[in-house]
């Protein structure tokens, strides 16, 4: 799996989606590797971009004064990097770092909020199915604030 | 002069081997002195007596021959005795008791949700299943990488055919590991072949995290009558006789503690029990 397109067309966020939308969000987007331990974006960053993860794993990463980097979350082929670049004020909250070498496709976050301006029906499915990420993810942190290894 | 119920009576057996897992938990490898206890399987548990202290289930997390293996976490006074007992003392057993891990049927992929201290009843499980390539997959979550038991073994399963993944709820940047909650881990299995078999679902840890990996489960593909928890009850008779464990209309010292989910799921968010 080698071009943009391919990438675009596996990548299961973007599963089912017209195929003319695809194409529109293929000039937004390019294919990109990132080395093991390679930071992707920094706490505090300019957030004007996102990734679909092909292959690899990322991990998001909060700095501690005193205690250094501690990690919040992995994510993995199939799971989409970073959303920031959705809403003002467009800064990335936390750190990303590459854990294996990863494959994505980087889209460029303010030429796909103007394809989204544009079409409110892409733009439409497009939130439709960052929400689904972010509940998702959000479900996943509130079952964690369960504790739930803490007693047998 | 009465003679005890001999169910009633623990045997001593001896603590021939001790392993620290972490911090909080050991596995300890016990030998009878005298007549040990009757054949176990996997998924039941025994009463362990610290002499002096007290008495508390314990599942069963290994063993060969008349060797019994548990893996206890220090929680409380009697689990901390437990903890404590350094070879050569003597802890006293009940049991075997309850219903174990059923078998999986002979067709159809195995998964294994495995939380903190949950490993340890799941451990015969994961042996049993080893040597059939791609067939096993253990999927195990734990607080922080410091928490993970039997971490030396997780190679060796992989050696051995199984797909082991780990995660835990937070780390240090140096853990090259997965982050997130262990359900999210199914995620990484292949996708649930409907033209297949289904696989059969094992699932032990905290009940909260019991209730969640099974629905996590069915919404993966894995039919409910074909996933397994093993409920944590207060255990203290052990034969059905005290009442203890009462849970609905199950005595988990007999009935349980291994349960489907379905049932468990009836059970567990019934709020009277």
């Amino acid at each position: 799996m080698n071009t943009t397109r391919e990438l675009i067309e596996a990548h299961p966020f973007l599963a089912g989606l017209d195929p003319s939308a695809r194409q529109r969000l293929a000039g937004a987007a390019h294919r990109i590797h990132f080395l093991p331990g390679s930071a992707i974006f920094a706490e505090g960053g300019r957030a004007d971009r996102f990734w679909l993860i092909q292959d690899g794993r990322v991990r998001l990463d909060l700095h501690l004064a005193g205690t250094g980097p501690v990690v919040i979350e992995t994510l993995a082929s199939g799971d989409v990097l970073g959303w920031s670049w959705l809403f003002p004020p467009y800064r990335w909250q936390f750190g990303a770092v590459a854990v294996d070498p990863t494959l994505a496709l980087e889209l460029d976050g303010p030429a796909v909020r103007q394809l989204c301006d544009h079409d409110p029906e892409l733009g439409y499915e497009l939130m439709q199915r960052f929400m689904r990420v972010v509940v998702h993810r959000l479900q996943a942190t509130r079952i964690r604030l369960l504790d739930l290894y803490g007693q047998p | 002069m009465t003679t005890p119920i001999p169910m009633l009576a623990p045997r001593p057996y001896r603590v021939v081997h001790r392993h620290a897992e972490t911090a909080d938990t050991v596995t300890l490898r016990l030998a009878p002195v005298g007549a040990g206890l009757g054949a176990w399987s996997p998924g039941q548990f025994t009463m362990v007596y610290a002499f002096g202290v007290g008495e508390i289930p314990v599942s069963i997390s290994g063993g060969s021959g008349p060797v019994i293996q548990h893996t206890v976490r220090a929680v409380g006074a009697v689990s901390r005795a437990i903890c404590d007992a350094p070879v050569g003392s003597v802890l006293g057993l009940r049991g075997p008791f309850g219903q174990g891990w059923p078998e999986p049927p002979p067709e159809g992929d195995v998964i294994v949700l495995a939380g903190g201290i949950g490993l340890a009843p799941l451990r015969p499980v994961i042996l049993a299943g080893l040597n059939e390539p791609g067939r096993l997959s253990v999927l195990i979550g734990a607080r922080t990488p410091a928490d993970l038991i039997f971490t030396a073994e997780y190679d060796r399963w992989r050696a051995a055919g199984a797909r082991v993944l780990v995660t835990v709820d937070r780390a240090a940047a140096d853990w090259t590991g997965h982050v997130g909650v262990v359900t999210t881990l199914l995620a990484q299995l292949p996708a649930i072949d409907v033209g297949r078999p289904p696989p059969t679902g094992y699932v032990c840890g905290p009940e909260i995290m019991m209730r969640l990996g099974a629905e996590a489960l069915i919404a993966a593909g894995v039919p409910p009558e074909r996933i397994w928890v093993s409920l944590e009850r207060n255990m203290r008779c052990g034969i059905a006789l005290c009442g203890h464990c009462q849970l609905g209309p199950l005595l988990v010292c007999r009935d349980g503690p291994v349960v489907d989910a379905g049932h468990a799921a009836r059970l567990l968010q019934h709020r009277e029990l």
